[in-house]
């Protein structure tokens, strides 16, 4: 039989706020020593009690709403039960039945086909502290503990690893869209879980035992724990098995999931309202407040960039991957208009030279030195004949370097295209002149040895000179010999 | 008079006048905190040097504010104890309990930085239940307080120590907590007077936690006018506890003296006496003195109404399921890795309630990693004391999955219902008045075996918590008691309860009733 995956995925961002979920202490904790971003309310402390940090409420709101979720009026945190060292209440505040967000759904794109994936909900809660273990001992840093992280739920509604894959990277780009998120998952900004059954392909019927995978800290965990769950499922039921139901961990090193806890084994976390935090009113206009500050969104801006400026949708993807490079891109377009440059040439010029070079030279879009209105005013010195577009390339290089405007480098560099007819004649002529025996050779049917006169103006010229120009003129000479 | 004996507001005012020290005053409390705690045992920890520190200071402020004449802050030089449930920066809290034996918080509750800035000089940390549960000090796991009216007797609890101390002269006032009557039960016991605020009205933050929807911290004092006093020194929004309501303090001292000057004081005031509070089996004397306390306060131009609050019967049980809910998760980080007592793995050893679920989770992250939930394991079986174990296992239950809806959802509805009862009567009259507590103080070990008998010792302190209101003890009279020969009997409290945030009637009606009456100032003979 062929089997289908289902799959659903819960992830876990990381919310860029300057403080922690339920206390003032600051949240960007990396690369500080370890125990150094903690007060008594994110250690645990007896007495210690939590505040709600607004700004994470209306990060999970915003992006919520970027994700096509419903706000109800009302939510409320809860306490999730459950004994771990990293856990330093002995609960996690989360939010159980009141989340801040449901329903909703993102758009992905699979080789072509879009497809819609629900989210089930988006809601809020506090990171655990972190766990080394070195030899015989384990010892816990607490920086981590209390930062926000938004959970958000997907619908079982992905049907292989690449759907999963082009889900997680599209909540990734939304993210990093509404700056809420670094999705840094290096830095375990982004971390994830998934749920895996397998179904006769055909059934729509969700399968009663699903598998859920914890703890997976990459895109790539996510993928390879995945396909090796698919597998393993897909194995034991061809020969006639069935599927447990168990919580697995992932094993990066082993590349394999393994068993956590049964369904006998699974927790209880015996959820209750968090009596120590009031519930939340979100009444409209505080919605509609947050929604302001939503920003054109990843999908709008490529259906603007094909539709309204033609690019192609490599082009209108590669350009609208991160907001900060559409941004850019949409800037330098604006500048073009006032010059008649147009926005497809400029995205030729960023999708190819500026990220050849962005990526050569490991420079990222904030730091890169040309400025979005002088890349127009590049192209309109090709457009305008004055510099080739080979020279072109070599001022834009020089301008990655320095910053300079183009019209400067071409000046100081003396790189402007010959296109002074008597001046190009000139040179012709004496080329003819110094080399008789090419033009015995010529005059006797060897017409290809044109070419070889426009390569030694060139070379006379440092290659300014306007090739159109040089062909034509050259031609000219040789057939009036 | 002895100088130990002083109300808050006297001394205050022979400090204002430079008549005593607050030097002489500290070390009158001390002399007699060594002289009488061996026998009381209300005191956890005594910071006398630190203690007598603060007092030289004081001393030297207040000669400042009368030399230029300013404004002194309310408690300046006045000595004070504290339940050992609120943390003290730099003073050992234990709640009562083992596992934070050694525990000595790093920062001070949002009350004590109050009081600090008041001016009161923290004398000690008083004994009380573990986690403030029990109603005797018998659950400290350090000792048991002794009712200072009857050594053989129990002050209350929790917060029994804070009671007796203030009972016995042991400081002007203290501070007490109150889940479901930690504080007026005490206080009704030991003829003290104890306030119970609105919840919010008193910030949490630095509270060691039992039950956070109903945890409130009160003072217990000699009189009514101190609790007026301490109240608005404690009372006030604070923007780190979330449930701290943002409403303005005022001023409770002049609240309190609405009336005082006029023949029937309580002219215009409502009274509803409740007919659930009267039942039976409660003791006569109990029965009798509160119903004499009604005729005072009638007496005083009141007009009194039997009103009824139908879900009282309730209370008990809705208590004992949510409280111990929060409970649960409350005490859940107490697990020996950050902070407090740790079991030596030797003994962690021996503990054979294994399990493999938890045990296999930790299997591929570190060697070593049973001994942790060994530790973790023997930490909180040793750290907590039986009835603190009873009560987690309640509060677990009640939250399990398949029995969350028939008790802890239901108990929620319940308490919606017991609001109700209290907001029907608010409708009618001004304030409700029946018994602190069915009996007078029991002896020691009476109950202690019997759990169900020692929650029923809160029977008429528990439904105010619930419904989140306002309600005080002061004495109103001692009972006879047959095991007792040669003592008038010992202390009852009259409970009076009022709107949420409407402290400054309570204590107009209690102020008016002690203003009239003269239990107050009886002492135990010790």
């Amino acid at each position: 039989m062929e089997y289908e995956p289902v799959i659903g995925l819960e992830v876990h961002a990381q919310l860029l706020t300057q403080s922690k979920m339920f206390c003032a202490c600051s949240a960007d904790y990396a690369g500080a020593p370890p125990n150094t971003h903690l007060c008594p309310t994110c250690l645990g402390m007896p007495g210690a009690l939590p505040v709600i940090n607004q700004r994470a409420v209306e990060f999970t709101i915003l992006t919520a709403r970027a994700f096509n979720c419903e706000i109800p009026e009302f939510a409320k945190f809860d306490r999730k039960n459950y004994h771990y060292p990293d856990l330093m209440k002995g609960y996690q505040i989360s939010q159980f039945d009141l989340p801040l967000s449901r329903n909703g759904f993102i758009l992905i794109d699979d080789a072509g086909t879009i497809k819609k994936i629900g989210i089930r909900r988006v809601h809020l809660e506090e990171d655990t502290a972190k766990l080394f273990h070195d030899g015989n001992a384990s010892r816990v840093d607490v920086n981590r503990s209390g930062v926000p992280l938004m959970e958000i739920v997907s619908e079982p509604e992905m049907h292989s690893v690449e759907e999963a894959r082009l889900y997680s990277l599209k909540l990734r780009q939304i993210l990093r869209y509404l700056g809420v998120c670094s999705g840094d998952m290096e830095k375990g900004a982004m971390r994830f879980e998934a749920n895996i059954s397998l179904r006769a392909r055909g059934t729509t019927e969700l399968s009663a035992t699903r598998v859920e995978i914890k703890n997976l800290n990459s895109l790539r965990a996510m993928v390879h724990a995945t396909e090796f769950e698919i597998a393993r499922q897909t194995k034991i039921l061809n020969a006639g098995g069935t599927v447990e139901q168990e919580t697995m961990g992932w094993d990066e090193a082993r590349n394999s999931t393994f068993t956590q806890r049964s369904k006998e084994e699974a927790h209880d976390y015996r959820y209750f309202p968090e009596p120590d935090l009031p519930r939340l009113e979100v009444s409209r206009a505080w919605v509609a407040e947050i929604e302001a500050r939503l920003p054109e969104l990843p999908d709008a801006k490529y259906d603007r960039l094909m539709r309204e400026l033609g690019l192609s949708s490599y082009d209108a993807g590669v350009i609208t991957a991160e907001r900060d490079v559409a941004e850019y891109y949409d800037r330098a377009v604006d500048a073009g208009k006032a010059r008649g440059v147009e926005a497809k040439t400029i995205a030729n010029w960023v999708s190819g030279e500026l990220f050849r070079l962005m990526k050569e030279r490991n420079v990222e879009i904030g730091a890169v030195k040309i400025a979005p209105a002088q890349i127009p005013d590049l192209i309109a010195l090709v457009n305008a004949g004055t510099i080739s577009n080979n020279i072109a390339k070599n001022v834009f290089e020089e301008m990655f370097a320095t910053g300079d405007d183009a019209k400067k480098i071409v000046q100081a560099k003396g790189l402007g295209q010959i296109s002074n007819r008597a001046a190009l004649v000139a040179i012709i002529e004496k080329i003819i002149a110094d080399n008789p025996t090419q033009v015995a050779g010529y005059r006797a049917g060897k017409t290809a040895l044109a070419q070889w006169f426009v390569g030694q103006v060139m070379k006379a010229t440092r290659g300014q000179a306007n090739p159109a120009l040089v062909n034509e003129l050259v031609a000219d000479k040789l057939k009036s010999l | 008079m002895e100088l130990y004996q002083l109300t808050v507001h006297a001394a205050r005012e022979l400090l204002q006048t430079g008549g005593i020290t607050s030097l002489d005053l500290t070390r009158a409390i001390l002399e007699r905190i060594e002289k009488i705690d061996p026998r009381v045992h209300a005191y956890l920890t005594v910071i006398a040097e630190r203690a007598l520190d603060s007092a030289r200071d004081a001393d030297a402020r207040w000669t400042e504010h009368r030399r230029d004449g300013s404004r002194a802050p309310a408690l300046l030089g006045i000595p004070m104890a504290i339940k050992d449930e609120i943390c003290t920066r730099g003073v050992r809290t234990t709640a009562g309990s083992k596992i934070l034996h050694n525990f000595v918080p790093p920062y001070d509750a949002t009350v004590m930085e109050k009081l600090n800035s008041a001016g009161a000089i923290l004398i000690g940390k008083t004994n009380q239940d573990e986690f403030a549960m029990g109603s005797s000090t018998e659950n400290s796991r350090y000792f048991t307080t002794r009712n200072p009216w009857d050594l053989e007797r129990v002050p209350g609890g929790s917060s029994g120590g804070s009671a007796a101390a203030v009972a016995a002269d042991e400081t002007l006032f203290a501070l007490g907590t109150d889940t479901g009557g930690s504080v007026r039960q005490p206080a009704g016991l030991t003829n003290t007077v104890g306030l119970r605020p609105t919840y919010g009205r008193v910030s949490r933050f630095g509270v060691i936690a039992f039950a956070s929807s109903l945890d409130q911290v009160g003072p217990i004092t000699k009189d009514v006018r101190d609790a007026a006093i301490i109240l608005g020194a404690i009372a006030g929004h604070d923007p780190r506890e979330a449930t701290s309501v943002n409403v303005p303090v005022p001023d409770y001292v002049a609240a309190m003296r609405v009336g005082a000057m006029h023949a029937s004081p309580l002219q215009n005031i409502r009274v509803g006496v409740p007919r659930e509070y009267f039942i039976e089996g409660m003791q006569p004397g109990v029965a009798r003195a509160v119903r004499d306390a009604i005729h005072v306060l009638e007496s005083l131009g009141a007009t009194t109404q039997e009103v009824s609050l139908p879900h009282t019967d309730y209370a008990l049980p809705t208590y004992y399921l949510i409280a111990p809910a929060e409970a649960s998760a409350n005490l859940a980080r107490y697990d020996g890795v950050k902070y407090g007592y740790r079991a030596p793995f030797d003994s962690a050893q021996g503990d054979t309630l294994r399990d493999s679920a938890q045990g296999d989770t930790l299997r591929d992250s570190a060697q070593g990693s049973n001994e942790m939930w060994d530790v973790m394991r023997a930490t909180r079986g040793d750290g907590f004391g039986a009835e603190v174990k009873r009560r987690i296992m309640l509060g677990t239950y009640a939250l399990s999955a398949g029995y969350y809806d028939a008790y802890y959802l239901k108990a929620q509805k319940v308490r919606t219902l017991i609001k109700q009862d209290f907001d029907r009567a608010f409708e009618q009259v001004d304030v409700i008045v029946g018994p602190t507590s069915p009996s007078t103080a029991f002896k020691i070990g009476e109950k202690v075996d019997d759990p169900l008998q020692m929650y029923l010792a809160d029977v008429f302190t528990l439904a105010q918590a619930l419904a989140g209101i306002p309600a005080i003890s002061i004495p109103c009279g001692f009972a006879d008691n047959a095991t007792l020969s040669g003592v008038e009997g010992l202390p009852v409290g009259l409970q009076i309860m009022g709107r949420a945030f409407d402290e400054p009637r309570v204590l107009q009606v209690a102020y008016a009733y002690e203003h009239a009456t003269d239990w107050h100032t009886r002492k135990p003979q010790l």
